[in-house]
Order: structure tokens, then C-alpha cells, then sequence
């Protein structure tokens, strides 16, 4: 998202601005070239805007969304005076924390290790490895994981190995099953998500290291003086940019993992509008869905908000 | 040359070897499955590693590709993928270059209204009233139309058209050249990698797309192999064969076999051509990261 900087100090130009029909009509081709973006952008990401009117009215597919009739905050009193509910957001708000907490540091460090690998080739072959997980569905990575973490496989053959008496059963017990996604969730996006931190370390000066190292820092006083402040702006970004995403705790992984088992702790917002869709409870299922975006959008304004303050302006998104 | 120190040396090593590690723990699992889905039955059952099958059977295939479910699911996602990917980078790629222009009337407007949908949206049950009430339950173009357009494609393909010099056009403008005309034959040719990176990137979500097949889909003969493939998985086999997904002879094979190869199957395109088109991918991901 590019500032538009308008400095205080300089005079503004002064174009006489012909009128908005005559611009229209003067750019005609490039109004043509945006007509078919917008209407599929009014059709498929505004109508279903339109449609969060759901949340407050006794939706009737026949009379439309225009024709049933309001019921105010029903839906959302009827949400929030339930256990089943409160139980969802907390499993989502879990998921999503831990996946935070171990997901966001783990690009930063695998980036600043492979900024410490001198053969360029060794570091391309582990740079190739490791963004594969990101360019497979989770229908396919949740096959394979199955099977890697089953009774019988690869991984309860290492933990015997190491003198475990019983195997696991990874996707039976709600603890293990939590560890399970999150750690499959951070394999999955760490390669992928170290791109962005690779690049704003290929931009660092040098010089800067040179310099350091005259004045006797090692390696790691290095990364620690050097490296690391100059991820800060992308640090912060991508931070901002997680934030709005706490409520999601990853629908098409925990969908193509989880078994009635482990619904108690992967019971997610997400699933939980899926279930009211299939039961058509279309009113408490948009009232759910509209909490969640709204929590998303506050997030990431609040904590956009905050970095700017914190920065005086210097980092943040918008 | 700059000399380390032993500490600095037993890192470099721990290093190596760490990273190493994480890059097995990214090769193993394919390995395996591939190795299974190559495997007889007995061998898929004994207790192992899997590194490679001992013998080699080619079985589970001939099962996946003797039923015809998975020839019209993989035509379909051929279909959505071919045509998707195209769709989209033209709605998406001329939207971008009119948000470039400077003349385009009421252009930060229409910037934000592109940018607003990474912020909000509608959620899982109006998008899904929307689409049935524009008939789009059970109809392929389903997999298509709601996605032409995505905000984030859009940024980086204008923030790669701003970078092309004024100058360009403007030349052309004075020859007569409509805005149409600079676009096709000026801009485009000049556009390649980015173009590329698109066309990739939206080629491989429509390739690994399943929750629309799976919602808004329920004929059989209109489902995508990722949908098809998550039937395998997630259902045990006598359900597979009542429903006619998979073969009653099925039975006398091990399902890991079964879902192993047909993972293979459906991943074996991305899989070839990943080493070729790794760099666009990448590109992408940094002219994003500048433009922040």
C-alpha cells in the first residue's frame, strides 16, 4: 500500500479539475478495463456484504434478505448465552495464539539461520525444501500427516526407538491433537513465510557487517546489531498483517485433520458456521460470522494504530 | 578472509546440519507416500520406514485410474485451472493497469474498494445465499467467476505497471494508440514476470481448491480431484463403495495404498513443475514485500 506523501510546506499545484463526467468520458477504455473487476467484486464480495443483514432478521429464502423481518440482536444474545458457543471461540482464540506465538518467530529465525549459510548452493536446496509444504492443499498435507503420525508409522517407530512402550495415537487426545496442528501449521508456512525476511535481509548493507566486525563483533553480535533492526519494518508488517487474522485458526487444516474425537478442543469458528450452514440456521451462523470479521478488522486497525504511535509513524500498513 | 572463532565454527556445523533436518522433515513425507502407493499390499502393512518399496506394484494405480471418477474430477480441475487462471489474470491484470494510470477518474476510490476486501467480508452463509441465488449451486462456473479478481493480486500487478515509465505510453498515445492497444502491445510484453508469477499463483490455488467443490457442488460428475481425493481420505471404504466412488475389488487392497496413490495422482502436476517455476513464484512474494 503506497503513502501518498503530501508535504505541508509546498504549495499545492492548482489544475482546474474538469467535471467527474467529463474524466469519465475523456477515459472512457481505461472505465471499460475496470467493469468486469468490479462487477465480479460487487457480486462476489459486496452482495455477501449486504447479506450480514442476515445476522439481525429471521432470514426466509423465499421473501429474500430484504423481506424478512428484523429481529435485532436475537441471534447474538441466543450466541453468547450458549455454552457451545463460548467453548468454539475459546478452542479458535487457542489454536490461533499458540499458532502465533510459535508460527511468527519461526520465519524470523529460519531466515537469519539461512543468512548464516555460506554455500549458496546448500542454502537453494534447503530454501527448495522447505517451501514445498506450501504449494500443497491441506486435503493432501492432512493425507500424508495422517499416515507419517499413524499407530504404525515412520514417527511411533522413532519414539519406540527411543523407548517409548506404547505409540501414540497423535489425533486421539485433544492435547496431542492441538500440538499436532499447531506444529504441522508452523512445517507448513515457515519456508514460505522466511521469503519475505530473506529479501529484507539480502538488502542490508554490506558494509554495516564489515564495519561491526572491525570494531570486534562476532557473528552473533552481528545478527543481533545488525540483522535483526533491519527486519524490523518487516517484522512489524507482517505482524499487523497476523494480528487481523486471531480469530482464524486455520478452517482447512483443522477440517481436513480433526475427527469426532477431538471435537471438544478443534471445534473452530469456522467449523462451527459450516455446521450451521449445513442446519441451516443461516441467522446464527452470519451473526457468528460477522463477530468474526469485525474482531479481525479491529485487530489490525488497533494494532496498525499502535505501531504508528510506537514508531511515530515510521512503520505500519495504511 | 574472516577467521571465526571455535564457538562460531560449532554453529556453522549445528547449523548445517538443523537446516538439513527441517529440509528432510519436508521430503520425508512425500517420499513415503510415494513409496507406499508403489508398494504391495503385505509391504504397505509391515512396520517400516518406507523409504522405497521393496517391490514394486503398481496396483493401487491401476484401482485409482480403472474407476472413471477420477478422470472427470481431473478434467475438471484441468478445466477450472486452465480457464480460471486465464479469466483471472485478464480481469485482474486490466484492473490493475487502469488503477495505474494517473488519468483514471476517481482512482483512490476504486483503489479502496478493492483494498476494503482484505479487511471485511461477508462470511461463509451470505457468500453462500449469494451464490444460489445466482444459480451458481451445482454449476461449474462456481469454481471461476468468484474468483477473478483478489486485492492482493491487484496491488502488486499496479505496483509493477506504476514502475513502467510514463514515457512509454505516452509515445504511443501521440501515434493514436488507445489505452486498449498500449496495454496488449505495450505493456503486457513489458509485464512477463509478473504475469508469470500471477498466472502461477492462481494456478495453484485452483489446482488445490476443494471447499467450493465440496460446498456448492453435489453432483459427482462436477467435483474436483482435491474433493474427490478428501472422499478418499476422510471416508473409511465400505461408505467409498456403497457411494460407487471407488471399486468393490478395492477391498482386497489396503486403503493406505489406495490413498497414497491417488494422493500422488493429484499432486504429481505441481510436483513437475515445481523446480522449473520456483523463481516466479518467488518473485511475486518480493515485489510484495517492497510495496508493503
Amino acid at each position: 500500500m503506497q503513502k501518498e506523501v503530501i508535504s505541508s510546506g509546498t504549495k499545492k499545484r492548482v489544475i482546474p479539475k474538469s467535471p467527474l463526467l467529463k474524466q469519465y468520458i475523456n477515459n472512457i477504455e481505461l472505465v471499460l478495463m475496470i467493469i468486469p473487476g468490479l462487477a465480479a467484486l460487487f457480486l462476489f464480495n459486496y452482495m455477501p456484504m449486504y447479506g450480514i443483514l442476515i445476522a439481525f432478521k429471521d432470514y426466509k429464502f423465499l421473501k429474500g434478505i430484504g423481506g424478512s423481518s428484523w429481529v435485532g440482536f436475537e441471534h447474538f444474545i441466543r450466541l453468547f448465552s450458549g455454552m457451545d458457543f463460548i467453548n468454539v471461540l475459546r478452542n479458535t482464540i487457542v489454536i490461533s495464539l499458540l499458532k502465533l506465538v510459535c508460527g511468527f518467530p519461526a520465519p524470523i529465525i529460519l531466515a537469519l539461520l539461512l543468512n548464516e549459510i555460506k554455500s549458496s548452493k546448500y542454502k537453494k536446496l534447503i530454501q527448495t525444501f522447505t517451501y514445498l509444504p506450501h504449494f500443497f492443499s491441506w486435503v493432501v498435507l492432512g493425507g500424508i500427516i495422517m499416515m507419517i503420525f499413524s499407530v504404525n508409522g515412520p514417527v511411533n517407530i522413532i519414539l519406540k526407538f527411543f523407548g517409548l512402550r506404547e505409540p501414540l495415537v497423535f489425533f486421539g487426545n485433544g492435547n496431542l491433537f492441538i500440538n499436532m496442528i499447531v506444529s504441522t501449521a508452523v512445517w507448513q508456512s515457515v519456508g514460505w513465510g522466511a521469503i519475505i525476511y530473506i529479501a529484507a535481509l539480502s538488502g542490508v548493507d554490506e558494509s554495516l557487517y564489515e564495519a561491526a566486525y572491525i570494531d570486534g563483533a562476532g557473528r552473533w553480535k552481528q545478527t543481533l546489531h545488525i540483522s535483526l533492526p533491519c527486519l524490523i519494518p518487516t517484522i512489524s508488517t507482517v505482524f499487523i498483517l497476523n494480528l487481523g487474522q486471531v480469530l482464524n485458526a486455520g478452517f482447512d487444516q483443522i477440517y481436513n485433520m480433526y475427527n469426532p474425537t477431538v471435537y471438544e478442543v478443534a471445534d473452530i469458528i469456522d467449523t462451527y458456521v459450516l455446521r450451521k450452514l449445513r442446519a441451516m440456521d443461516y441467522g446464527l451462523g452470519t451473526a457468528v460470522g460477522l463477530f468474526k470479521s469485525m474482531v479481525g478488522l479491529i485487530f489490525i486497525i488497533g494494532a496498525n494504530w499502535i505501531t504508528k504511535k510506537i514508531s511515530d509513524d515510521e512503520l505500519g500498513i495504511m | 578472509m574472516i577467521k571465526n572463532s571455535n564457538g562460531e565454527k560449532a554453529f556453522a556445523v549445528f547449523n548445517y546440519l538443523l537446516l538439513g533436518l527441517l529440509a528432510l522433515t519436508t521430503l520425508y513425507p512425500f517420499l513415503y507416500t510415494l513409496s507406499i502407493s508403489l508398494s504391495t499390499t503385505r509391504e504397505a502393512t509391515s512396520i517400516g520406514f518406507h523409504l522405497y518399496p521393496k517391490e514394486v506394484s503398481t496396483t493401487a494405480y491401476r484401482m485409482v485410474f480403472k474407476n472413471d471418477s477420477i478422470f472427470i474430477a481431473y478434467s475438471n480441475t484441468i478445466f477450472r485451472t486452465v480457464a480460471g487462471t486465464i479469466m483471472a489474470l485478464l480481469v485482474t491484470s486490466l484492473f490493475a493497469y487502469a488503477l495505474s494510470r494517473k488519468s483514471m477518474p476517481n482512482r483512490k476510490l476504486f483503489t479502496s474498494i478493492v483494498l476494503f476486501t482484505m479487511l471485511f467480508s461477508g462470511g461463509q452463509i451470505p457468500s453462500y445465499i449469494v451464490l444460489k441465488q445466482l444459480g451458481l449451486l451445482n454449476n461449474v462456473w462456481v469454481y471461476i467467476l468468484p474468483n477473478l479478481i483478489g486485492a492482493y493480486n491487484v496491488i502488486i500487478a499496479r505496483a509493477f505497471f506504476q514502475s513502467i515509465p510514463e514515457s512509454m505510453n505516452e509515445s504511443a498515445k501521440i501515434d493514436g494508440a488507445g489505452e486498449f492497444k498500449i496495454f496488449f502491445s505495450i505493456i503486457i510484453p513489458l509485464s512477463k514476470p509478473i504475469i508469470m508469477t500471477l498466472a502461477l499463483w492462481v494456478a495453484v490455488f485452483h489446482w488445490n481448491a476443494w471447499y467450493d467443490s465440496m460446498m456448492y457442488i453435489t453432483d459427482n460428475n462436477k467435483i474436483v480431484v482435491q474433493a474427490f481425493l478428501q472422499r478418499i481420505i476422510q471416508e473409511n471404504n465400505s461408505d467409498l463403495i456403497s457411494q460407487g466412488l471407488i471399486n468393490p475389488d478395492i477391498q482386497q487392497f489396503t486403503p493406505e495404498t489406495i490413498k497414497s496413490a491417488t494422493i500422488i495422482v493429484s499432486i504429481l502436476p505441481i510436483l513437475m513443475f515445481y523446480p522449473f517455476v520456483q523463481k516466479y513464484f518467488i518473485k511475486g512474494v518480493m515485489l510484495g514485500a517492497v510495496k508493503g
